[in-house]
């Protein structure tokens, strides 16, 4: 009996042999299985730690729980059917994932948005990061045991869900954004509702700071923890807020803007010590940030149609059925096959609430997706937690996985 | 002429005949590498400012040959602009030269790229599967393998089904 014990435990110490130093086969450090199922892991995310005593050696992240082929499962899907999956991928940053997915669908076959729906696209995006970083902002403290915060900003961010629902009728997983612009028009009472929630947000996200910015027991568990410098971001394709705290203010939103970002007026904060406390203070700005570009998209909301009106691509009102055979025909042809792709393959990047989200995609002529990869930043920020915790202790770690903000849909799709 | 066709024009001359081909698509260069030089001419880029590789991944021609198209998409943050680098490979045996010691954040992408695909990275760091299981045979994003449904395990067909089922087995 105890023999099957220790061959059991044998092969599993072998396959071990390249992930962990040899201290640890010896057995003098200690493996930890930090696994899948832990409160402060925020998602499925396993890792096999080494530690000496308390402080981390190693740290082997093994994902691939949340893995449910998102992008082969698309490629089975036509171009619009196939944009419901990409909200399930970061599902805290829903409208963000469609937009990047329209956007590239849009650049492949070369389809126009209207004003209106460009403007729209950019106020919701933006409602959703304010969204994401509540709900990071939330956890963040949470795992450093300052519930409150996390009471608090649940508490804000059901407005904004119900904005969402407004919309499209969701709470989460939207789907509003579709290629040519938007699924539907912007209900009666949207307006109001997102001006309701521009008056109040500057004073609750004030009474965040005030909890956290310059509490002492906040200050000691996240100063000088996981630190990056620029270069070993760049290094390891660490990019969003992440790379914004270690001093580097790129985001694509200002580098390579699209939907009309070149219209607004906003800062990208950055941050200069590249800590768990700069991520903090990078993410709160982002959100005033994005408050601002919230309100100026309200002001200068055109009026007009909200989504193309190039038959080929996007489907006729059902007005029109009744008296146009065209309409009749578009309607029969996207709703059953799908419209058509031109052979060809694009990559487009747009910036999520947790890094750079890229969609490559690429069309053979027919009404599905070829491939479809999403290159999302959570998998490539979660590259470099090893670096960023070696010497740290474990509740630090905790610390510093909350500060990456890693989402686990995003990292395996 | 912007920076990325500036580069391309520059990686051609330097690389000459290794570079297979190249072309613009929506305003998006990509240059088509021989595999045995992917990793110098990556070395190549990064010199010349794109110093982030913001995206590495595959796609499967199946059945056309050449099979697999590895694609390596870098950014330079200096100029704000993206170039592309495809390898094309054979169906059988597909290798390439890994890229990791001039970018290690590829590691984790090769992963992905060799556990969907089955590209095996010569000289990689750290060669493994990344999402799936790590016992599992056959890579999943490859168009000849089945999208997969699970069979429906009922009291009738329960013995015969967790005898071909490689896992959840009671």
């Amino acid at each position: 009996m105890s023999e099957m014990l220790e061959a059991e435990m044998e092969v599993t110490v072998d396959e071990l042999k390249g992930l962990v130093s040899q201290r640890a086969i010896d057995g003098e450090t200690m493996l930890l299985n930090m696994g899948p199922q832990h409160p402060s892991t925020h998602g499925v995310l396993r890792l096999l730690l080494e530690l000496d005593g308390e402080t981390i050696i190693n740290c082997v992240p093994d994902i691939g729980f949340l893995h449910t082929g998102i992008e082969k499962n698309m490629e089975a899907k036509t171009y619009e059917k196939a944009l419901v999956m990409t909200d399930r991928m970061d599902y805290l940053n829903p409208l963000g994932n469609n937009l990047c997915y329209c956007l590239a669908i849009e650049k492949l076959v070369e389809l126009d948005v209207p004003p209106r729906a460009q403007i729209v696209r950019v106020l919701l995006t933006e409602l959703t990061r304010i969204s994401s970083h509540l709900v990071w902002l939330g956890t963040h403290a949470l795992d450093l045991a300052a519930m409150s915060v996390f009471l608090y900003t649940w508490r804000e961010r059901e407005i904004l869900l119900d904005i969402f629902e407004m919309c499209s009728g969701q709470r989460m997983m939207t789907s509003y954004f579709r290629p040519g612009g938007l699924w539907r028009d912007l209900p009666e009472g949207f307006e109001e509702a997102v001006q309701q929630f521009i008056d109040l947000f500057p004073d609750r996200l004030e009474e965040y700071e005030n909890l956290l910015t310059e509490n002492p027991l906040y200050i000691e568990r996240t100063k000088g923890i996981g630190v990056i410098s620029i270069d070993e971001a760049l290094r390891l394709g660490v990019t969003g807020p992440n790379l914004r705290a270690a001093g580097l203010p790129f985001d694509l939103r200002k580098t390579q803007p699209y939907s009309g970002y070149e219209q607004f007026d906003f800062e990208v904060p950055t941050a200069t010590g590249g800590d768990t406390y700069d991520r903090y203070i990078v993410r709160v700005e982002e959100m005033r940030q994005s408050l601002r570009i919230v309100q100026q998209a309200l002001v200068r909301l055109p009026d007009g149609p909200v989504r193309s009106n190039n038959r080929k691509f996007v489907p006729p009102p059902r007005s029109e059925l009744g008296h146009s055979m065209e309409a009749v025909i578009h309607h029969f042809k996207l709703w059953t096959e799908g419209f058509s792709a031109p052979k060809g393959s694009v990559y487009f990047p747009v910036e999520s609430p947790r890094g750079v989200l890229g969609c490559y995609l690429v069309g053979d002529g027919g009404p599905m997706p070829m491939r479809v990869h999403f290159r999302t930043p959570s998998f490539a920020n979660l590259q470099a937690l090893p670096t960023m915790s070696k010497g740290h202790l474990v509740a630090d770690l905790v610390a510093i996985i909350s500060s990456l903000d890693p989402i686990l849909g995003d990292v395996d799709r | 002429m912007s920076e990325s066709e500036a580069a391309l024009a520059a990686l051609r001359e330097e690389f000459d005949e290794r570079i297979v081909d190249s072309l613009e698509f929506r305003g998006q260069l990509t240059a088509f590498v021989q595999p045995e030089s992917i990793v110098e001419a990556c070395k190549f880029l990064k010199d010349r400012g794109f110093k982030l590789l913001i995206a590495l991944t595959a796609a499967d021609y199946w059945p056309d040959e050449p099979r697999f198209e590895i694609v390596y998409k870098f950014y330079s943050i200096q100029h704000d602009e993206l170039i592309g680098l495809s390898v094309r490979l054979n169906g059988e045996e597909p290798e390439v030269p890994s890229i990791d010691a001039v970018y290690p954040n590829a590691n984790w992408h090769e992963r992905e790229v060799f556990d969907m695909f089955g590209i095996d990275f010569s000289g990689s760091s750290d060669l493994r599967r990344i999402l799936m299981p790590y016992d599992w045979e056959g890579h999943p994003l490859r168009r000849d393998y089945p999208l997969g449904y699970e069979e429906v395990q009922f009291t009738f067909n329960y013995d015969e089904i967790d005898k071909r089922k490689k896992y959840a087995k009671d």
